[in-house]
């Protein structure tokens, strides 16, 4: 379990780690946590012949607000979105989200720039992402760009980050008062990953679904908005029959994943009922 | 200093370690076979049972999924620098007076996560003693024992 050689660089600003880039292209991987990646190099399932750790980078931790948005950092770990104050308070779904993921450990070390940048099929933080419509703010030699995370997830393991760029920051419009969510997750017991995570955020006006985003990991090759549920109860009553009707659509059109985790009806029921007991946990 | 080898300054349970190291020694070995600290076991390698769970730079990580040379400048914790003063700390006491262990493999990596718990929440429920031990695994006491052992030692530190 030993990774292949490479030559090791610790950059500390993001122009140092975008030249580094540039000079080593292809050969070059940015290292974050490092647990994703590590373990893959362990198993030299990946044998970049640079890592770039970004770790000591300035300006690429932490979250804050700023003109009703959260603003966080890529390097910032799943332990911190967690237990952040201000996160708690302005967007529990982030918080809650951070603590489905993996144990304490893998929580210190994990950072939100990492899961979305390394987009495995059945991580947790494409999910909650997707469904509170974020935006993602990308550097590269060319300058600066936002992508949504709508556009972000383009295939397995595959995002719309090129090889000379770096995720910086992940940003979060503070929902409205009358907004909730909830994320709610069936863990792979042997790995802890998602095998069906369903994240929902839902603006009530009564008891009738003003609005819903509905974001669903580990179901299919790519994260994806279950359109379909949130075209069917948008503008309807919050009852537990229209509710179980939305959800019925969870997996419509989507092409679904099968392993010997689970086939793909089961992790197609899945997607619907964790998609109904979803949308119950943000309307209650 | 060979070009592909870089030099790592750590703090390691107090003590200052400078050594120059190939970028791919996993800190574990590091802290096993460069620093002669072998409390922190190797178990599963593969990031999921927690026998190599140290404390760096105030986070519990698992040793086995993190490069040394990540470590650079930082401060690390091992189970080898919990006791003080020849005196074990109550949670070390904890898994002596609960029978925490019966091998004793996972116990220096169960101690440590159980030392970043008690950290965060010095009062906590078993539940919440179960969930955050999480990553770490024990094949021999069924679990109970440890939790009685961080009862233990959550007790004793509120005095
Ligand atoms: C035992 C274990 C259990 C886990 N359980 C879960 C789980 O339940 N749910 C879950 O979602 N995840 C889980 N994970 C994965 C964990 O969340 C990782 O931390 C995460 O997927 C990757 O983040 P990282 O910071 O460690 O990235 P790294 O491993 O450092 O990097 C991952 C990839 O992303 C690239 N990258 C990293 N940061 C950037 C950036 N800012 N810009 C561009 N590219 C970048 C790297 O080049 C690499 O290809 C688990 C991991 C382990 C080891
Ligand atoms: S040896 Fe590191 S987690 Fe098992
Ligand atoms: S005491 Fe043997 S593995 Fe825990």
């Amino acid at each position: 379990m030993i990774a292949s050689s490479f030559e090791y660089f610790a950059p500390t600003s993001v122009d140092e780690a975008l030249a580094l880039l540039s000079e080593h292209g292809d050969d070059a991987k940015i290292l974050a946590g490092g647990h994703s990646l590590i373990p893959a190099m362990k198993l030299r399932l990946a044998e970049p012949a640079v890592l770039i750790d970004i770790q000591r980078v300035e300006g690429l931790k932490g979250v804050s607000e700023s003109d009703g948005t959260l603003v966080i950092g890529a390097l910032t770990t799943h332990h911190e979105l967690e237990s952040s104050n201000l996160v708690n308070q302005k967007v529990p779904i982030l918080a809650q989200t951070a603590g489905e993921i993996g144990d304490v450990q893998v929580r210190n070390k994990g950072t939100i720039g990492g899961s979305l940048s390394h987009a495995d099929p059945a991580a947790d933080w494409p999910a909650t992402i997707l469904a509170l419509d974020a935006d993602l703010k990308i550097v590269g030699s060319g300058g600066e760009r936002v992508i949504k995370a709508t556009d972000f997830f383009e295939e397995l393991y595959t995002t719309a980050l090129e090889a000379d760029e770096i995720l910086t920051e992940v940003h979060v419009a503070v929902p409205a008062e009358n907004t909730t969510g909830s994320y709610l997750k069936l863990h792979q017991v042997a790995s802890g990953f998602a095998l069906t995570g369903v994240a929902v955020v839902l603006t009530k006006s009564g008891d009738i679904c003003e609005n819903i985003a509905v974001g669903i990991t580990g179901v299919s090759d790519v994260p994806y908005r279950a359109s379909e549920v949130e075209s069917a109860l948008a503008g309807r009553a919050l009852t537990a029959d229209n509710i179980a009707a939305a959800a019925e659509k969870a997996a419509d059109g989507v092409d679904i994943l099968e392993d010997i985790h689970a086939s793909e009806a089961y992790r197609s029921n899945l997607a619907k009922v964790y998609t109904r007991r979803a949308i119950e946990g943000a309307a209650s | 200093m060979n070009k592909s080898r870089k030099q790592i300054n750590t703090t390691i349970n107090g003590e200052d370690y400078t050594h120059e190291v190939e970028p791919r020694l996993l800190l574990v070995h590091y802290l096993r076979e460069v620093a002669g600290l072998t409390g922190t076991h190797v178990g599963c390698e593969t990031s999921l049972c927690g026998a190599c769970t140290a404390i760096v730079d105030g986070q519990a990580v698992k040793t086995c999924t993190m490069l040394a040379v990540q470590a650079d400048g930082a401060e690390i914790t091992t189970i080898e620098g919990l006791a003080q003063d020849g005196e074990l700390h109550p949670i070390q006491e904890g898994f002596w007076e609960r029978h925490g262990l019966q091998c004793g493999f996972c116990t220096p990596g169960m101690i440590v996560a159980a030392h970043q718990l008690l950290e965060r929440n010095p009062n906590p429920s078993e539940d919440e003693i179960r969930h955050g031990l999480e990553g770490n695994f024990c094949r021999c006491t069924g679990y109970q024992h440890i939790v009685d052992a961080v009862q233990y030692a959550a007790e004793k530190m509120q005095g």
